[in-house]
C-alpha cells in the first residue's frame, strides 16, 4: 500500500494512527457504525411496533416492506462496505437477487390459480 | 460511488466514472474486480448463491400461504411470551433481533480494528459476536421447544394451516444452522487473530494461503449476511 493509494482514502485515513503504513482494506470511522447500529434500533423497534399496534392491511405491508428495505440498505452499504466497492462488484452481486422478482410475479400468479381450483373443488365435496 | 477503497489487489487500475468504469472492468484481462482479492470475490459470489436459496425458501412460504384455504396461524399470538399474566406479542422474536443486529455491530467493529493491527480489540470484539450469535441460538432452541410442546409438527399444527409447521421449521432452522456455523467460525478466526496469525501470515489450513487481516472482513461479510437474511425472514414471516 502506497503513500498516494492510502490518500484515497480521503478525510477517513486522518484519524489512523501512522496512516500510510496502517491503511489498507476498509476502514471508516467507529462512530459511523454506531450510528448505524442505532438506527438499526430505531428501525427494527418501529417494525415491532407495526405488530404491537397492529396496523393491518396495505399500511402494515407497506410499512413492514419499507422499514426492511431500509433496514437490509444499511447492512449491505455500510457493514458490509458495499457502499465503498468498484461499481463492477456491487452490480454483480446487487443485480442477479432482482430476479427473485421475477419468480415472486410467477408463484404469485401461480398460488392463485392454485387457490381458485381448490376453493372451486372442495366446494363441490 | 467516486471513491472506491483500495484492497489488497496489486496495483488497481484508476476506475473510470460510471457505465464506462463497469464495461472497461468486466472486458479487461483476467480480473474483473479490480481491487478485490480473490477471497472477498468469492465470499460475495457463496452469498449470492444463498441469497437464492433463502429467496427459494420464502417464496415457497409465500406460495404455500397464498394457495391454502384454511386460515393461516397468527404469528402475533403463536409467538407471544406471558409475562406476569400478560401476553406481549412476538417479544422473544424481537429480542432475538436486538441481538442479532448487535451482533452484526460488534462485528463491523471488530473488522475495523482488524485492519488497524489491534490484536486484542479484534479478537474481544469477535468473542463477543460469537456470544451474542449463541444467545440466538439459544433462544432460537427455546422457541423451537415451546411450539413442539404446543403440537407444531412439520404436517399439522393447532393453530390452522398446516403449511404453518414446514415453514417454520425449514425457514428458521436454515437459518439457526447458518448462525452456528458462524458461530464456529467466529471462535476459529478469533483463535487465529490472537495468536498473531494475520500478523506475520501464517498459512490457512484450506488453501495454505498467508491469513491477512482481510479474512476478519470475509468472516465479517459471512456474519452480516446472516443478519441481513433475518431482516427478511422477520419482515416476512414473523410480522407478515
Amino acid at each position: 500500500m502506497t503513500q498516494a493509494e492510502a490518500q484515497e482514502h480521503g478525510a477517513e485515513v486522518a484519524h489512523v494512527p501512522t496512516a500510510a503504513a496502517r491503511a489498507e482494506g476498509q476502514q471508516h470511522s467507529i462512530k459511523l457504525y454506531l450510528v448505524v447500529w442505532g438506527w438499526l434500533f430505531v428501525l427494527s423497534t418501529c417494525s415491532y411496533a407495526v405488530d404491537y399496534f397492529n396496523f393491518q392491511g396495505y399500511l402494515r405491508w407497506s410499512l413492514i416492506v419499507t422499514l426492511m428495505l431500509l433496514k437490509a440498505g444499511l447492512i449491505v452499504a455500510i457493514f458490509m462496505h458495499m457502499a465503498w466497492e468498484r461499481l463492477a462488484l456491487a452490480y454483480a452481486i446487487l443485480v442477479p437477487p432482482l430476479l427473485i422478482l421475477v419468480f415472486l410475479t410467477i408463484m404469485a400468479l401461480e398460488s392463485d390459480y392454485t387457490a381458485l381450483t381448490r376453493i372451486l373443488w372442495f366446494g363441490t365435496q | 460511488m467516486a471513491e472506491t477503497t483500495i484492497g489488497p489487489a496489486e496495483s488497481p487500475s484508476p476506475r473510470q466514472p460510471g457505465r464506462r468504469g463497469i464495461i472497461a472492468d468486466w472486458a479487461s484481462d483476467q480480473q474483473a474486480f479490480k481491487n478485490v482479492s480473490w477471497g472477498k470475490a468469492m465470499i460475495w459470489i457463496f452469498l449470492l448463491s444463498d441469497t437464492f436459496i433463502f429467496g427459494c425458501f420464502l417464496l415457497a412460504y409465500m406460495t404455500a400461504r397464498m394457495s391454502t384455504t384454511v386460515p393461516w396461524p397468527n404469528t402475533a399470538e403463536v409467538f407471544a411470551l406471558h409475562i406476569a399474566g400478560h401476553s406481549v406479542p412476538l417479544l422473544l422474536i424481537a429480542i432475538m433481533t436486538f441481538v442479532l443486529i448487535s451482533s452484526s455491530g460488534t462485528m463491523a467493529m471488530a473488522v475495523n480494528f482488524g485492519y488497524r493491527h489491534d490484536r486484542r480489540k479484534t479478537a474481544a470484539l469477535m468473542l463477543a459476536t460469537a456470544a451474542l450469535g449463541a444467545t440466538f441460538v439459544g433462544m432460537q432452541a427455546f422457541e423451537w421447544t415451546e411450539l413442539i410442546m404446543k403440537g407444531v409438527r412439520p404436517w399439522a399444527n393447532p393453530f390452522g394451516a398446516p403449511q404453518f409447521g414446514p415453514a417454520f421449521f425449514m425457514i428458521t432452522g436454515f437459518h439457526g444452522t447458518h448462525v452456528t456455523i458462524g458461530v464456529i467460525f467466529l471462535l476459529i478466526i478469533a483463535r487465529k487473530v490472537l495468536r498473531g496469525d494475520f500478523d506475520h501470515g501464517a498459512p490457512g489450513f484450506f488453501t495454505s494461503r498467508r491469513g491477512r487481516y482481510e479474512n476478519v472482513e470475509i468472516m465479517g461479510l459471512y456474519w452480516h449476511f446472516v443478519d441481513l437474511v433475518w431482516v427478511f425472514i422477520f419482515a416476512f414471516f414473523y410480522l407478515w
